[in-house]
């Protein structure tokens, strides 16, 4: 057991190495540019206000509804996994105080992406 | 049969595993406490009346400070005077004196929940006062001021709210405690949400009452609230600015879930607030109150 996953996380490693070397330059660029935009997304108040509940690295007065954003990409290693809690956290907890940002259209779906983006360097 | 689906979505919403076959409100009422007293476990009854100051003490000192020199003090004393000015005496038990713990109150004639601020309005237009002309209107104000005289008159007093073994007045309740677990608004935030569940915990600055004692100190008196009647006016501010009354407070926890806030004193909000005032039976009052 023990040994699989090890094995995952080698294989994972060297493939994250990989496929960061065959990225052309540009694209690295586009993403933290898209990152930026989302973080700018997420901390307006009348879009993601995420910061009301979760806390996260820089975060400013942040509340503590939820839990902090931290080592997303290890979390979440399916970014559309991300993106799905992001659009419509219902859908994996009925319950949950998260407000379904792309079900009730309090993002766009372009603002989700960016703030997926954003979120996946935290 | 609908009804009880919707009841039963509400339900599960909260998480807590209902007891539907038996669930009284009485038995609501103490599961309501009992969570509470488990969350925050040096809290007791009484002090849940104080909202937020029950939960934090440096918050707690700064607002003791301010109920010194209380800023609706003023307001309090001019509800007094219109209270005798309309002649309102006449209208209620016990000359209005000591009666805000038995409100919201379910009517038997109409079927129907009546609130205070209900029959302040009643009673002043069955005095022949001109309400507009004179500028009462539900919510804030002059008629929020004179709510506040009598919330005053009747501290100490025990909140008791009475729902009568009748079929309305159990629908009354079911109502309000449906509207109460119920998801809302674009955000998709229930009442619970914030006042059950996330009681204590921060959403961003704002520290999160508990919902038991909600009830106990209206109308309260808020500096955000001042300030907007005396921009409204140009400035000039007047002693019963700040005011408002509990199903103001309503309709603002409403727009913060970006749900259209609904018309006050109207079957919805009157239900909420007969089910969120029995949940707070045997706290006695203490209104009015300073509120953030
Ligand atoms: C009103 C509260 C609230 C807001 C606003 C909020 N969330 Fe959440 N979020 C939660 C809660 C509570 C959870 C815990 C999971 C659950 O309830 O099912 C959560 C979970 C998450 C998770 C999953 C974390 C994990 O490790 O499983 C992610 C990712 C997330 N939120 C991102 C966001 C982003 C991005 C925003 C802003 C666009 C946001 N949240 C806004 C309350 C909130
Ligand atoms: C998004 C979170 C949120 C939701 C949802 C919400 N409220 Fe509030 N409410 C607050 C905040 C923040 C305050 C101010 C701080 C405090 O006292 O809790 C407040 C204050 C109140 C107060 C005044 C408390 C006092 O001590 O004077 C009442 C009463 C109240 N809310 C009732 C409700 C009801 C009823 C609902 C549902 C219709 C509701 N709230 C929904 C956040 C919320």
């Amino acid at each position: 057991m023990r040994k699989t996953a090890k094995l995952v996380i080698a294989a994972s490693t060297v493939a994250t190495l990989l496929s960061a070397m065959a990225l052309a330059p540009q694209v690295v660029v586009a993403d933290e540019a898209l990152a930026a935009e989302g973080k700018k997304i997420a901390e307006n108040r009348k879009k993601g206000n995420c910061f009301t509940c979760h806390n996260y690295e820089g975060a400013h007065l942040a509340g503590n509804i939820a839990p902090p954003l931290v080592s997303m990409k290890d979390r979440f290693p399916d970014k559309a996994k991300l993106r799905a809690q992001i659009w419509d956290a219902t859908a994996a907890n009925p319950a949950t105080m998260m407000p379904p940002f792309g079900r009730h259209e309090v993002l766009t779906e372009k603002e989700i992406d960016a703030i997926t983006e954003w979120v996946y360097t935290l | 049969m609908k009804k009880l689906l919707i009841t039963l979505g509400a339900i599960s919403i909260m998480g807590i595993t209902p007891l539907l076959t038996n669930a009284t409100p009485q038995s609501d009422l103490e599961e309501f406490r009992a969570y509470f007293y488990k969350k925050f476990p040096g809290v007791k009854l009484q002090d849940y009346s104080n909202g937020i100051y029950a939960l934090d003490k440096a918050r707690r000192f700064e607002w003791q400070e301010s109920e010194e020199f209380p800023a609706y003090e003023e307001a309090v004393e001019k509800g007094e005077k219109m209270f005798a000015k309309y002649g309102m005496k006449s209208c209620f038990k016990n000359g209005g004196v000591s009666i805000k713990q038995n409100y919201p109150y379910f009517d038997k004639k109409t079927g129907k929940v009546r609130t205070l601020e209900e029959d302040i309005m009643a009673c002043l237009k069955n005095n022949g006062v001109d309400v507009k002309a004179e500028k009462l209107k539900y919510k804030k104000g002059k008629l929020a001021a004179i709510s506040a005289y009598m919330a005053y008159t009747s501290r100490g007093k025990k909140q008791n709210v009475v729902i009568p073994n009748d079929p309305a007045a159990m629908d009354a309740y079911q109502s309000g405690k449906t509207f109460f677990y119920a998801k809302r608004g674009q955000l998709n935030f229930s009442c619970a949400d914030c006042h059950v569940y996330n009681a204590g915990k921060m959403a961003r600055g704002n520290l999160l009452s508990p919902a038991l004692g909600h009830t106990s100190h209206f109308p309260v008196w808020r500096k955000k609230w001042a300030a907007k009647s005396a921009k409204k006016r140009g400035g000039e501010s007047k002693p019963f600015d700040g005011l408002g009354t509990i199903q103001r407070r309503y309709g603002g926890c409403n727009k913060q879930v970006r749900a259209k806030p609904l018309k006050v004193h109207t079957a919805a909000y009157n239900n909420l607030e007969y089910f969120h005032t029995y949940m707070s039976n045997g706290i006695k009052l203490n209104g009015p109150a300073i509120r953030q």
